[in-house]
């Protein structure tokens, strides 16, 4: 999408995969409802692939395990993703990303919210409301230009 | 004046996708729901219980945002994010498109009648409000294109009595509209919403205005006049309800039959509020009658009072849902 020209982060800091998550007695039992955890919200978002590089958002350091929080019994997640530069012009696209593919995975009853981390960027502001708004979002994915480019980031690679 | 709401009926009205709006006509006897399946629905009452009389497919290439009858209850307008406001035109069993109204660069968020019948009010992401003026042939003419919003204008609402119409936008402001040789122009500007206002609802006189946000408060503002007679119009802020919401509230709306107020909110919750009535009307104080937490199983867009029926109530869902309440109190 960025066609010929130049990346704006063309030397991004890579980060290390976290492993696979070591299953529990607790997990494989079957009559055990398992509450959603932030390490399953992880999963569903770490390989999201960044609109530039090809690579994930995990290997990024775009998203990470401590900065996502889930409340089960409230129904509420909350994802704070941390763009790899301050001005990056692809954090509104990351974000409806993410928020796409929450809103795809999760069961109806949860409340989803995805803001940049704290202090990282320079619109912070301005793109978290966009992104917390809903009908904003929704207006947005009607548009199959947008659509197509989200779901490029959302679509699976090999992990 | 503790009050009670009571479900009548829920009805799933838009199948996978959210039910953005419902809208009662002036005789209080059809629903008009819309949404993120592109369709206008027309619910009627049988017997006890709601059912669909037709299905508006065809108008819109995507999702319908708002509907609005006409006072007359003869039309039906539709805004859309595909840009347009649809005209319809009811028949006797049916509704016909009569006329699709262009003009705004992108989705169109609302639309509104004019207790007249002669004005129409859009607004749209493009940041701006058209007022659209009907001639006796059903002609449809753009009279005015007003930009005081630096961003998107979600919503808009006419005086029940006066030519005066209010709109309310992502900017966290609300503007007062009035009409000054054959212009219409911003006349006041409501500051207080700590960020988004989502919807406008008159109180029955047209002498205050509720707002409702995306900071989680509803906000009442009436207009004073300066004491000389002078027409310097301010509308200050004379109650603001915290505390109570959860989330965004997306909609408030004012019952002209009770003095009620109704909210929906991103917390699944319908709430009702009632005025004390021995405080100042220069101070009101509303406090919570009746609360549902958990009225729909997501979002709660739309909450709409029936005009003919006192304390029915509509609402609808993200889940594509409405759902019909009786409030009652004992008062």
């Amino acid at each position: 999408m960025s066609g010929g020209t130049r990346l704006e982060n063309a030397n991004p800091l890579i980060f290390e995969r976290s492993g696979e998550r070591l299953l529990t007695v607790a997990d494989e039992d079957e009559d055990v409802a398992d509450p959603i955890d932030d390490r399953e919200i992880f999963d569903l978002i770490r390989s999201i692939n960044d609109p530039e590089h090809p690579l994930s958002l995990e290997e990024l350091n775009v998203v990470e395990q401590m900065r996502v929080n889930v409340n089960d019994e409230e129904s509420t997640v909350s994802v704070e993703f941390t763009p790899t530069i301050p001005h990056c012009s692809m954090a509104t696209l990351i974000g409806l990303s993410l928020k796409v593919k929450l809103l795809r995975s999760l069961p109806d009853r949860f409340k989803i919210d995805v803001h940049i981390t704290p202090g990282t960027h320079a619109s912070e502001d301005a793109v978290n409301k966009q992104l917390a708004d809903k009908e904003r979002v929704a207006a947005a994915l009607e548009n199959s230009q947008l659509l197509e480019v989200v779901n490029q980031c959302l679509s699976t690679r090999s992990m | 004046m503790k009050g009670a709401l009571e479900l009548l009926q829920r009805v799933s009205a838009h199948a996978d996708a959210c039910c953005w709006y419902v809208a009662w006509n002036p005789a209080g006897t059809l629903l008009a729901s819309c949404g993120g399946d592109r369709a206008i629905r027309i619910w009627g009452k049988e017997g006890d219980s709601w059912e669909c009389k037709c299905v508006l497919a065809d108008g819109h290439q995507r999702t319908v945002r708002k509907v609005a009858w006409s006072p007359c209850g003869k039309y039906l307008a539709s805004a859309s994010f595909d840009a347009t406001t649809c005209i319809w035109k009811k028949t006797d069993d049916d509704f016909e498109s009569l006329t699709v109204l262009e003009g705004h660069e992108n989705e169109v968020k609302c639309v509104a009648w004019a207790p007249s019948g002669n004005l129409l009010a859009t607004c749209s992401r493009d940041k701006s409000v058209w007022i659209w003026e009907v001639d006796e042939e059903d002609e449809y003419e753009c009279v005015s294109v007003v930009n005081s919003h630096t961003q998107d204008v979600k919503h808009v609402v006419w005086h029940p009595t006066q030519e005066l119409l209010a709109s309310a936008s992502y900017d966290n402001k609300v503007c007062i509209y009035k009409e000054e040789d054959d212009d219409w122009e911003c006349r006041a500007t409501l500051e207080g919403h700590e960020s988004t206002v989502w919807s406008l609802a008159f109180d029955p006189e047209g002498r205050r205005l509720a707002s409702c946000s995306d900071d989680r408060t509803v906000k009442i503002w009436k207009e004073s006049t300066a004491g000389d007679g002078s027409t310097d119009e301010s509308w200050k802020c004379v109650c603001t309800l915290s505390g109570f919401h959860g989330r965004t509230v997306y909609d408030v709306a004012w019952c002209r039959l009770t003095g009620a107020l109704a909210t929906a909110c991103g917390d699944d919750g319908v709430r009702v509020f009632r005025e004390d009535p021995t405080a100042d009307s220069e101070q009101p104080v509303f406090f919570m009658s009746a609360h549902v937490p958990k009225a729909h199983g997501q979002d709660v867009n739309c909450v709409s009072w029936n005009p003919k029926e006192a304390g029915l109530l509509a609402t609808c869902s993200d889940n594509g849902e409405f759902a019909i309440w009786k409030y009652s109190s004992d008062s």
